[in-house]
């Protein structure tokens, strides 16, 4: 029987993790923000918010609405720029034991590629590239729901960086299993799914949207189900590994997306209501794992039962 | 100082108006870190709502382990925090933000609606020093708080929008007289957004320090999810009202 040191010891794409529990960008800060609740050494993987060639001071306005489980954001990718990260924010970050996955999004299809070589250094473990980020009118989304353009992002950023590249792919497309064949044929290394799926929120009494940016994007237990689906779906048409991501809140949450096919899981919104989340979760798997007399957590990918 | 986030009870929750409630929640740790203008971020222990809710610390009691949450039913969430019930779980996070900052010697409190909660905390921590307290509202019924500033300040001003009790008018309008009678070298302000730009723009034209704190919709309420930010006037990198501030010197973000 393996220790229980080792039953949650996952490589994705060649990243070596200690557990498959990650954070889901954009809800976890740097990392650092979480160190008085969770000790970043035990975290599968810290994937940072969501970085940009040059600072982002994001979207005026309110940018977060409660909806029913589950909540709306427009934050519209504040960040100090991708020189501010490795020369203040990385440094910091080394002392920890962790792979440090960083999340970019470009403008164009070329400043995909110059965030990736930029970031082809030591210290961070892989890129996660952000195709989909619902609030951000320029970009984003426009690469996240054509496959075509999806593809040639990952091209252009695998022919720039020697990391392995994980991208994350929106939920708000027609077909994201044809999305996930397209990105995986272009040689991306893993999947991220779900980003949040875009929604809104009207106040009756002034009539006007909730949200400053109008629309934002749908996170929390509200989407589970939907994601699950998706990873479910995807697991069926690609051999590349899959985050699965998308209202995680418990390890039998978790759990839902590995035998849907998740191979690691990350866990977002959830940051929000209990800072040590994370830690949480992966403790909840490891119980599982022995109440179900399992050695390994991969004994549970994939393994969902239809029709047995 | 490290945040904590502790499962803990509610010693009691009681009504002080038709919408205002005080909640006591028994957070010992917190109540001894504490400082003035500092908050802690409560979820009800299941279910709905699904995010936490930020609630200013009106007053401790470090002896009984205790943290006094003043606030008004404004939502859905403080809804589901007026239904608490003594003994009743929840999940307090914090102590959290920067507080005021004490170094004075003749301080102005200004607190309008609300905003005067935290200031009953910050008036303690003040005390013996010579403190004034102004306070607004719209009406009489609002006016609740003279009682809890017992012992707390030299004089207490009043004014409500209906004239119901104390000055009617705004609490700016009743700045130039106090500046007068009195040598303030600091105003601490917690109100509406309007009144506290009103007083920050007077503070400033008088040369009185002047410290503001800020609300904002949050979802962490520790730096992380960059809900709460706003802009700074003083550089580039917007400020977090949640970890930056709340409380800020008015010229950093008014």
């Amino acid at each position: 029987m393996l220790s229980s040191e080792t039953m949650l010891e996952i490589d994705i794409a060649g990243i070596k993790m200690k557990n498959p529990i990650m954070t889901g960008s954009g809800t976890f800060g740097f990392g650092e923000e979480y160190s008085d609740f969770v000790d970043l050494n035990k975290i599968g993987a810290v994937v940072v918010k969501g970085t940009t060639l040059l600072p982002r001071c994001g979207n005026d306005g309110v940018r977060i609405a409660e909806t029913p489980s589950g909540m709306l954001n427009c934050i519209g990718l504040e960040n100090p720029g991708v020189e501010h990260f490795l020369s203040d924010i990385l440094p910091r970050l080394k002392k920890y034991d962790v792979p440090i996955i960083v999340n970019v999004s470009g403008n164009t299809v070329e400043e995909y590629g110059q965030l990736a070589k930029i970031l082809d250094v030591y210290g961070i473990a892989a890129v996660e590239l952000n195709v989909s980020c619902p609030n951000v009118k320029e970009g984003g989304i426009v690469f996240g729901t054509n496959r075509d353009s999806a593809a040639a992002v990952v091209r252009e950023v695998k022919r720039n960086t020697s990391k392995p590249v994980i991208i994350k792919l929106s939920p708000n497309v027609t077909d994201i299993a044809d999305m996930a064949v397209a990105v995986e044929e272009a040689g991306a290394d893993a999947i991220s799914m779900i980003n949040t799926l875009i929604g809104m929120v009207i106040d009756v009494d002034t009539w006007k949207p909730v949200l400053g940016n109008i629309t934002g994007g749908l996170s929390g237990p509200a989407v589970k189900p939907v994601a699950v689906r998706m990873v479910w779906q995807v697991a069926q048409v690609v051999k590349i590994p899959i985050i699965g991501m998308g209202g995680i809140m418990t390890a039998e949450d978790a759990i839902e997306f590995f035998l849907a096919g998740a191979s690691a899981v990350a866990i977002g919104t959830a940051n929000f209501v209990n800072p040590s989340a994370v830690e949480d979760v992966a403790k909840g798997i490891q119980e599982y794992l022995v109440k179900k007399k399992l050695t390994h957590v991969s004994q549970l990918i994939g393994q969902l039962k239809v029709n047995k | 100082m490290p945040k904590i986030a502790i499962d803990t009870t509610i010693v009691e929750n009681k009504s002080i108006t038709d919408d205002v409630k005080e909640l006591i929640v028994y957070a010992p740790k917190i109540a001894q870190q504490a400082v003035p203008g500092q908050f802690v971020h409560i979820k009800i222990a299941t279910g709905e709502p699904l995010l936490r809710r930020p609630l200013s610390i009106s007053n401790v009691n470090v002896e009984a382990g205790t943290l006094s949450l003043i606030y008004r039913i404004v939502g859905k969430g403080t809804a589901y925090l007026a239904n608490l019930r003594t003994n009743d779980e929840v999940n307090c996070l914090g102590p959290l933000g920067n507080g005021f900052d004490l170094t004075c010697e003749r301080p102005l409190l200004v607190g309008g609606g609300m905003g005067t909660a935290p200031l009953i905390f910050l008036a303690q921590r003040l005390n013996p020093r010579t403190t004034t307290v102004l306070m607004g509202g719209r009406n009489k019924a609002e006016m609740f708080w003279q009682p809890m500033y017992e012992g707390l300040a030299k004089e207490i001003h009043i004014t409500t929008d209906d004239g119901s009790m104390g000055t009617k008018g705004f609490t700016v309008s009743a700045l130039p007289e106090l500046v007068k009678a009195n040598q303030f070298d600091r105003i601490f302000v917690c109100g509406p957004h309007v009144m506290m730009e009103a007083v920050a723009k007077f503070a400033k034209e008088h040369e009185i320090p002047c410290q503001v704190s800020l609300e904002k919709y949050m979802a962490c309420g520790i730096g992380a999810c960059l809900s709460c930010t706003c802009v700074n006037k003083l550089g580039d990198k917007r400020k977090k009202v949640c970890t930056d501030g709340p409380v800020f010197w008015a010229e950093e973000v008014l």
